[in-house]
């Protein structure tokens, strides 16, 4: 990538990978080499660092090629038991997104709703080899004259499910707090008034972009772990920001940036993927990813060394600020802190509660540290994702 | 010295019948009334823990059903299907007993059956739908 100074090049990794040679260690255990050894010893000695991130993505979902029926038809409507798929592309192509919901749900009419089941649902039960209720309709052409279809399927009856998520990993996330005087219901949970609990959905220390925080190593190409998979990047994401705010460490300190990803949804595995519901927001899908960052210079062993004591993420009033579009954030919290259970907060002591599974992404990790143990190479990127240039604070300078 | 925690619906013949007090005044047990809800014309709920000697913890449960009232022991009511939980913690916020809290070494969520009162609330939190089990709400 250009401007990246390489001290170890990838084909350097790549042949140490082939001839199982390379040491491979998680984001979770480079802290402490990066401790014991400092920086130029962790650089010398550890050539992969592994991450994983398991959580609600809601910019997510698949497309699904159902294969021609006989007599063809042109499906324009499609449904999977009963969500309804984006169907205004190919003859029997569509793309179910994960926020849809089950026809007839009743919503939010009695509040807060349940949102039972929707396209992350229905996502899981496909990689899970679950029989599907399919219905699609078309308004008949002369090249594709049937009209309706009905058949029950599972994933091995369609001919394509590529997962294609335009938002996902994002670098980092929001804490969330309520400071109006209701119970509120949102993508972030249960959120009780007058600052009772705060949320907090990123695995910190072990998420990938905060890893790599200019993204050095990882663009389209870069081969990763998907839901169990190997997938890849395949673009940076919608909402991309890599201009956020960023500490002294150069390490965002608020959302930042965020990839768009694909893989074969025929080759994941259930364990790791999630459809989900939010009493009272909607459906959506959680969704196990990891990242492999190779390191090419001692700044990135300096990046994969920090801890959840050096990442920071902003707090975030979800009752009046966030819906409305205003207001700033109340302030800055750690991971150490979060991961605690309790925050100090504007003189409070405030329970925290994860909403991404840090267990799970500990396991993603080290299944992804496995891989690579065993031949799984490092993807070389072909397209850099948007970046910005080290600060002139920058601590690494 | 005992105490259970229990579920108690009553149906509507009996649902305005004051039966609770006795509890104390005839059987010598403490209540304390953990959740309860109040269903017009159906049924009504409440969740009591009842403490006192066993024999008297014991004898009240009898006697309230002798009236009529459907008891259920809420030990083991409230499940988690381990395989649905993905342990991201989502429940642990809204768990007021701490039935459900975090493993700091692990952070993984632990469910201590003993401590839970069945509010159920985390069926709420859950997003993947991993809390099942009888609650102060119907299902």
């Amino acid at each position: 990538m250009i401007g990246v100074e390489i001290k170890k090049s990838y084909e350097e990794i790549n042949s140490k990978i082939r001839e199982g040679k390379a040491v491979v260690v998680t984001a979770e255990e480079m802290p402490k080499i990066v401790e014991s050894e400092g920086i130029d010893g962790a650089f010398r000695k550890v050539d992969v660092v592994t991450t994983g991130t398991f959580g609600t993505m809601c910019s997510s979902g698949a497309f699904i090629n159902i294969g021609h029926t006989r007599p063809r038809m042109k499906a324009s409507k499609i449904w999977l038991n009963n969500v309804e798929a984006y169907g205004g592309i190919g003859a029997v192509d569509c793309y179910i997104g994960a926020t849809q919901v089950q026809e007839n749900d009743p919503l939010n009419m009695v509040h807060p709703g349940t949102f039972k089941y929707g396209g992350g649902h229905v996502i899981e039960d496909l990689i899970a080899r679950k029989k599907i209720r399919l219905r699609a309709a078309g308004y008949g052409t002369d090249c594709y004259p049937l009209r309706e279809f009905e058949s029950t399927i599972t994933i091995d009856d369609l001919r394509n499910a590529i997962m294609f998520n335009p938002r996902n990993s994002y670098q980092n996330y929001n804490c969330a707090v309520n400071m109006s005087e209701k119970t509120i219901y949102t993508y972030m949970g249960i959120l009780k008034p007058d600052m009772a609990n705060a949320s907090y959905s990123s695995a910190g220390q072990l998420s990938p972009l905060l890893n790599d925080p200019y993204y050095w190593t990882i663009g389209a190409g870069t081969r990763i772990f998907l839901c169990g998979a190997a997938g890849s990047v395949a673009w940076h994401g919608t909402q991309h920001a890599p201009e956020c705010k960023r500490g002294r460490n150069g390490i965002p300190a608020e959302g930042g940036g965020t990839l768009a990803v694909v893989g074969n949804m025929k080759e994941m595995d259930p364990r790791f993927v999630r459809g989900a519901s939010f009493t009272g927001y909607g459906c959506s899908i959680m969704i196990g990813i990891g990242i492999p960052i190779p390191i090419l210079n001692r700044d990135l062993a300096f990046y994969t060394g920090r801890s959840d004591r050096d990442l920071v993420c902003p707090v975030v009033d979800y009752g009046i600020d966030y819906p409305s579009g205003t207001g700033t954030p109340l302030g800055e919290v750690s991971y150490a802190e979060l991961k605690s259970g309790l925050i100090e907060f504007k003189g409070r002591t405030v329970e925290t509660a994860p909403l991404s599974s840090y267990p799970m992404a500990r396991e993603i990790a080290n299944t992804l540290k496995d891989w690579i143990m065993r031949g799984f190479t490092i993807g070389v990127p072909q397209s850099a994702l948007p970046t910005v240039p080290r600060g002139k604070n920058d601590e690494t300078r | 010295m005992k105490s259970k925690n229990v579920l108690l619906i009553f149906n509507k013949k009996i649902m305005y019948k004051p039966l609770i007090y006795r509890l104390a005044k005839d059987f010598d047990v403490v209540f304390n009334v953990l959740e309860a809800k109040i269903l017009p014309k159906l049924e009504g709920r409440l969740i009591l823990e009842l403490r006192g000697e066993e024999d008297s913890v014991d004898s009240s449960i009898d006697y309230l059903m002798q009236e009529g009232v459907v008891v259920e022991t809420l030990v083991d009511r409230i499940v988690r299907d381990d395989e649905r939980c993905i342990h991201c913690g989502a429940c642990t916020s809204v768990c007021r007993v701490d039935a459900l809290c975090i493993d700091r070494s692990t952070m993984k969520v632990m469910f201590d059956h003993e401590k839970c009162v069945a509010c159920g609330m985390c069926k709420i939190a859950c997003p993947v739908g991993a809390m099942s089990g009888a609650s102060i709400d119907l299902d």
